[in-house]
């Protein structure tokens, strides 16, 4: 028994305790690039410091909060009348629906990014299809900008937008929809004085499934975004890869954990209100 | 204005190959405590959603205080119902959910104050309009959905089983209560309800449904000593059927048959062997086999005290009634 519950403990505590705990230290180290590994370590706060004086990092961060809100917003206005259509569809019919918002996981989510990618070149699917049809005549840029992050971001969290939006409206008594059109309201009225608030839970979940991910996301704009582009996690890789700067990145890492640690703790307490409203 | 305050006319709702409603033709008058009742699935609650709006005939018509509701949508209507369920918003609390159909009228905020005050205490929950319905008993809930409903001024109330969810003794003291209010308020009320003690003690008339189709429409002491069918005479109350000619019945009440150890002076006497006996406290009720014919129930009120009942297993007594006891049946 104690075996049992030790098991997960000592688990994340060598893959995920440890690993931050270097991470942590190596942030505060200086960066040595003729020696292996490229630091020294110590107590100098240099990286941190060239974080918050350096523009390129201020504008990274809010390019990513921008684009990360901006999609989580897209993917609420998309997956809300998905997840209120399943919801409210025959019985027999909503494990189908499910099955098909999950079936994208049956493919590689790099693979998913690659095929964007044939998608939206200029060469690509998407332009050969509109010079054939005549609709444009010259190609359109998409690859390599931030609509293709936007797509990719939208595109590759949706499910986790719609499945907890699901939930929550899965759950909702209709007969309170038919009390509220019954005491004079109207469909839409209706609909935003009963149906929104009761969703609100999963409102909450499934934005910030798409907002915390989304953040610190680094391949999708990497393969869709081009060089032009900054995001946190692109900038992290960059760092770390290309400058081979470990602090410097580690700095970054940090301040991206920092950052996320509000929204997670607010949907943590929402599961927890919510799994006790239940009980 | 004068007329029915509801009129239905050749009514037909199908749900894919059922005919939930078949046909039915109503009027109820202005004023009433009018109860559809019938077993699950005869159709009354279609009825109640038709009359309400959620669901739209597909022939006939409804008439609403003169007016075609043909087409109108539930939000248009002058009509309010208590759902079975009672459907209050879980978030919103006991005053939001009495609020909740002021405020898409458009009512000022004062008044909406004032109206809501007003309908708590009508229902007595004075002083709970800060509660959420999750912190409220079943009973309480129960009026505040009565509440909520009432607030509007419908010109007609319908209640989808409304006692239904409440335990036996909070719904015999809800029944006076209902009748009190709808009496008080001067409102049509239509009550939908598979208990006939329900239907019988409220109504001021009732409507018997079976199949889709309404079997017998009249106040309670019309069809509970007139039936004018096997099915009524069977579904209200306990009878005993007898056919006495080919496609003839006679209907006879218990209560309506004298038991005596002696044969009676009555126009009919029959004798018979007591099988069973059934007792109710205040009264007792016998089965009792007869030579020729079915097993006759006979009820008799245990007047005196002491005795537990006057016969017992096996013993050998006379049934008689009079002439005008039973109601003849051709259906």
């Amino acid at each position: 028994m104690r075996l049992v519950i030790a098991l997960p403990y000592l688990w994340l505590g060598i893959f995920f305790l440890l690993p931050l705990a270097l991470v942590l230290v190596l942030a505060f180290g200086t960066n040595a690039p003729d020696s292996v590994p490229p630091v020294e370590l110590g107590v100098d706060l240099a990286s941190f410091r060239l974080l918050f004086t350096d523009d390129l990092y201020l504008a990274a961060w809010l390019s990513s909060l921008r684009i990360a809100a901006l999609s989580t917003l897209v993917t609420l206005l998309l997956g809300y009348p998905m997840a209120y259509a399943i919801a409210r569809a025959d019985p027999r019919r909503r494990p189908l629906l499910l099955m098909l918002v999950v079936l994208p996981f049956w493919t590689s989510f790099l693979i998913r990014v690659y095929a964007w990618m044939g998608l939206l070149s200029e060469n690509g699917i998407l332009n050969q299809f509109l010079r054939w049809s005549g609709m444009a005549a010259d190609p359109y840029t998409i690859l390599g900008t931030e609509w293709a992050i936007y797509l990719g971001i939208v595109y590759a969290y949706l499910p986790f937008m719609v499945l907890p939006l699901y939930a929550s409206l899965e759950k909702l008594d209709w007969s309170l929809l038919e009390a509220a059109s019954d005491l004079g309201a109207r469909p839409l009225p209706a609909f935003l004085t009963v149906a929104l608030p009761l969703s609100l839970p999963g409102i909450v979940a499934g934005c910030l499934l798409v907002f915390i991910p989304a953040v610190g996301e680094f391949v999708i704009p990497d393969l869709l975004g081009g060089t032009r582009t900054l995001m946190i996690g692109k900038v992290l890789w960059d760092e770390f890869f290309t400058n081979s700067d470990w602090p410097l990145a580690s700095a970054v890492a940090i301040c991206l954990l920092v950052v996320l640690v509000g929204p997670i703790m607010l949907f943590q307490r929402q599961q927890q209100r919510s799994l006790e409203r239940r009980s | 204005m004068n007329g029915p305050i509801v009129k239905v006319d050749g009514v037909i709702k199908r749900f894919g190959a059922v005919n939930a409603v078949a046909g039915v033709d109503l009027k109820i008058a202005r004023g009433e405590l009018f109860a559809l009742l019938g077993g699950s699935g005869c159709g009354k609650t279609t009825l109640l959603r038709l009359l309400a709006g959620f669901e739209q005939p597909d022939s006939g018509r409804i008439l609403i205080d003169g007016q075609d509701m043909t087409g109108v949508p539930p939000h248009l209507r002058p009509v309010n119902m208590m759902f079975q369920s009672y459907a209050l918003f879980p978030h919103l609390d006991v005053a939001g959910n009495i609020a909740y159909g002021l405020k898409r009228e458009g009512v000022a905020k004062p008044e909406i104050a004032a109206r809501v005050a007003e309908a708590l205490s009508l229902v007595k929950l004075e002083g709970l309009g800060g509660r959420r319905p999750s912190q409220l008993s079943g009973g309480q809930r129960q009026r505040v959905a009565l509440a909520r409903a009432l607030v509007k001024r419908p010109k007609l109330l319908l209640l989808d089983e409304p006692l239904a969810a409440l335990d036996r003794k909070l719904r015999e003291g809800t029944r006076f209560e209902l009748v009190r209010l709808q009496e008080q308020l001067g409102l049509t009320f239509v009550i939908v309800t598979h208990d006939q003690e329900e239907a019988m003690s409220m109504a001021s008339r009732l409507a018997v449904m079976n199949a889709g189709r309404i079997v017998q429409a009249g106040t309670p002491h019309d069809l509970y000593e007139r039936p004018a069918s096997r099915f009524v005479a069977d579904f209200i109350g306990l009878a005993n059927i007898l056919e006495t000619a080919p496609g003839r019945w006679l209907a006879l009440r218990p209560e309506k048959i004298a038991l005596s150890a002696e044969r009676p002076a009555t126009a009919h006497a029959v004798a018979g062997t007591v099988v069973e006996v059934a007792y109710e406290g205040d009264r007792s009720l016998y089965r009792v086999a007869v030579d020729a014919g079915p097993l006759m129930q006979v009820a008799q009120m245990n007047v005196a005290r002491g005795t537990e009942s006057a016969f017992r297993r096996g013993d050998a007594v006379w049934l008689g009634w009079a002439d005008d006891a039973g109601q003849v049946l051709h259906e």
